[in-house]
């Protein structure tokens, strides 16, 4: 991504498609790869390590909704719900016949999928607003059934406890080792939307996105790909769900309600809706945003306030803070930080001679 | 411009002079560091912001009196605003920062952090909250709840209702008021038991969230189910509107007990005031009010630095919790300090200091609980206060 072009020779579709537009794609996703896989693990203590796997768990679920917002421009205020069909799934298949994390991982995806899928039946026939409160009615109505079916949800605490993760016998329990982990399924969730969004099924997304009675028009199946795009989306979400489980070691869905579906909107919305890249940015923006704003209330708010006041002010001013950078970042570029980013990337793509 | 900049110069000299004064200081003296998770801006607000307030009031008495046995506390707190991401961060933070102990706060965190906690081997306080299976120390080594769990509050409920209906609860009727969510579902099997041991008929009344419209459920009490005493659990600012509904309904609040969430000064006051709750009984696992020593001494201490009394110990429900959850760490800090003879206590010896805390009851601010390795909720101690009728 460090890298610049200057100009646009493309000529066919084909190249227009290509996973890696130019040569040197290929070098800059090396470089990242090194980076993430090598330097920082070898490098960051423990803690940062788990603001990253925090990010990393934000990245599968803000890619998922991207696709479905994003791409096909379907509301949905019901993406934590859905994360929270995969926790519980995947955290029954653990408990109750000890299967391990690779078939339990794709199955809550595929269960999330399916509920996904029931969900979005409503998406055929309302749009935008509408829709969003019949996604609002699916978050509330799986929250209860989980709430109030013992068979799913384990007993009143609404809480199953989940064993570590083991990969080649190695139980995965350091915030390092969980890294891998983790890092591999956002690696894999990135570069299958990658290639979902450059494909048939994407360009059918955005086609309804842009205009749904032109995409029948020209034959898409409209019906087939709006309940495709929630399945996806949701499959996205019972994976980010799963893996929330086997990072916290408990499935309890009091982590997946409303609030957090809002956070994820937030995410795409301030990442940038409709690019892949995007999601990752906003995913990493909302998570923290928060943390680093406490950081710097810490180093230097002694400077203004009193110590013993100061965890009182820190709370307050990030929230007013964090809310201040959202409206400032969404007036300057509505477009999101993928924008933000493209519009730096084209300005120096023709620099110094910008005419 | 030059004599600005040669103020600023000397704000930057006297900062970077602060800096190393402090950074030595903390090289001399020896120090502990306490994790405290906080909610001051998320859902539960109305407890945290003064909750928190309370325990770093006590942490700064202990200091000033020259800490807990030569150790100096200090006290990281991180707002988690309920959410489970944030409450995990605050953990590694914790962590990192070499914490021997944590206080937690909300009961999704703490489920979230209960295997982090075991394996990191440092222990974390969930009065309150939490699961109560989390009493159980040989099956949750790392988690305290150190007050009286839900179960233990469902059935000293029932014995509270057993007490006021004269002694014995057959053939009466008991409606259980609750939140929808674990926490509110979590006294129901208690309660179920004791139905059928005590040979009363229970049935239960659920308020979805945000629980603040609970019309029905109250109608449904009172002008159906007509029970002999309702049990109340409630949070956030739902206990407020079930004080209004069932006094407007014209259901004696004296037949009405509330769980340890459902009655602080503040819920009292936005359900109309000390006049409107007369009557209504709550439940509390440390001390209400501000006639304990300890309370009388942070006053002092604040009125020594010339400053008022801290506004947080207005709502002294909660207030004083935090009071407690600080006491109980200092508590468990000097318990390990003194095993290990004064020398720096691990995590570990903290957790054992802990589960030798008894017969600490600061003044009758904390409850005469005996924690235990294998009881972490130090006997389920719980004191029921009213607002008397006819004041």
């Amino acid at each position: 991504m460090f890298y610049r072009e200057s100009g646009t020779y493309k000529t066919t579709y084909a190249a227009d498609m290509a996973l890696f537009p130019l040569p040197i794609t290929k070098v800059a996703v090396a470089f990242w790869l090194v980076l993430f896989t090598v330097i920082a693990p070898l490098t960051l203590h423990d803690y940062y390590l788990s603001i990253i796997n925090l990010v990393l768990i934000a990245v599968v679920g803000a890619l998922g909704l991207n696709i479905l917002v994003g791409y096909t421009g379907q509301i949905s205020v019901g993406h934590a719900a859905f994360m929270s069909v995969g926790a519980y799934t995947a955290a029954n298949l653990v408990v109750h016949f000890g299967l391990p994390f690779w078939i339990t991982l794709p199955a809550g995806g595929l269960m999330a999928a399916i509920i996904g899928a029931i969900v979005g039946i409503p998406s055929l026939r309302i749009k935008g607003l509408y829709l969003a409160i019949a996604t609002l009615a699916g978050q509330l109505i799986i929250e209860w059934v989980i709430n109030h079916t013992p068979a799913i949800s384990g007993g009143a605490q609404a809480s199953i406890p989940v064993p570590r993760p083991t990969a080649f016998g190695i139980e995965l329990k350091t915030q390092g080792q969980l890294y891998f982990f983790l890092l591999f399924f956002a690696v894999l969730a990135i570069v299958a939307t990658f290639n979902i969004v450059r494909s048939r099924i994407g360009r059918a997304f955005v086609a309804i996105r842009d205009q749904d009675i032109a995409a029948e028009i020209i034959g898409i199946n409209i019906y087939r790909y709006k309940l495709l795009a929630f399945a996806i989306s949701s499959f996205y979400a019972g994976v980010c769900g799963v893996l929330y489980t086997y990072y916290l070691g408990i499935a309890n869905y009091e982590q997946f309600q409303i609030v957090v579906s809002i956070d994820y909107l937030a995410m795409i919305i301030i990442g940038g809706l409709g690019s892949v890249l995007g999601s990752v940015l906003g995913a990493a923006f909302v998570t923290m945003l928060p943390i680093v704003i406490r950081w710097i209330m810490e180093s230097f708010g002694t400077l203004f306030f009193s110590a013993a006041d100061l965890p009182a002010v820190i709370s307050s001013l990030r929230l007013i803070i964090f809310g201040a950078l959202i409206i400032v970042f969404l007036v300057l570029e509505p477009e999101g930080l993928n924008r933000l980013w493209r519009n730096i990337r084209n300005y120096f793509r023709t620099w110094p001679f910008s005419y | 411009m030059k004599a600005a900049s040669r103020r600023w110069l000397g704000a930057a000299v006297t900062a970077g002079a602060v800096a190393t004064g402090a950074l030595i200081a903390a090289a001399q003296t020896k120090e502990l560091v306490f994790g405290l998770h906080c909610d001051r801006t998320g859902a539960t607000q109305t407890v945290g912001v003064f909750l928190c307030p309370g325990y770093h009031d006590y942490i700064a008495l202990v200091n000033k009196k020259g800490g807990v046995e030569g150790f100096n506390i200090r006290v990281l707190e991180i707002d988690n605003e309920y959410k489970v991401p944030p409450a995990v961060e605050a953990h590694e933070r914790f962590k990192k920062e070499g914490a021997v102990l944590t206080g937690l706060y909300g009961t999704p965190q703490t489920a979230a952090l209960t295997k982090k906690l075991e394996e990191d081997k440092i222990l974390g306080t969930s009065p309150g909250f939490g699961t109560a299976a989390g009493a159980d120390g040989k099956r949750f080594p790392y988690t305290f709840p150190i007050a009286a769990s839900y179960w233990s509050q469902g059935a000293a409920a029932v014995d509270f209702a057993k007490k006021q209906l004269g002694g014995s609860l057959k053939g009466k009727k008991i409606a259980y008021l609750y939140y929808d969510n674990p926490a509110g579902k979590e006294p129901l099997v208690i309660l179920e038991d004791l139905a059928k041991m005590e040979g009363f008929e229970m049935r239960t009344f659920a308020v979805p969230a945000p629980g603040v419209e609970m019309g029905a459920q109250v109608l449904d009490i009172t002008g159906r189910f007509k029970p002999d005493f309702v049990i109340t659990h409630l949070f956030g600012r739902s206990p407020s509107v079930s004080i209004k509904e069932l006094k407007g309904k014209g259901f004696p609040l004296s037949k009405v007990v509330a769980l340890v969430w459902g009655a602080s000064e503040a819920d009292v006051k936005a359900a109309g005031g000390w006049g409107a709750a007369e009557g209504y009984h709550a439940m509390q696992f440390a001390g209400v009010g501000g006639d304990f020593d300890v309370l009388k001494d942070i006053v002092a201490m604040y009125k020594a630095d010339n400053k008022p009394a801290p506004a947080a110990m207005e709502t002294s429900v909660f207030y004083n919790r935090g009071v407690m959850v600080a006491a109980l760490h200092v508590e468990a800090a000097r318990n390990a300090i003194k095993a290990k003879g004064g020398a720096k206590p691990t995590s570990e010896d903290v957790k054992k200091g802990m589960e030798s805390v008894k017969g600490f009851t600061l003044g009758g601010l904390v409850p005469p609980m005996a924690i235990t390795p294998e009881d972490h909720e130090g006997g389920g101690w719980v004191q029921i206060w009213s607002r008397p009728t006819g004041m």
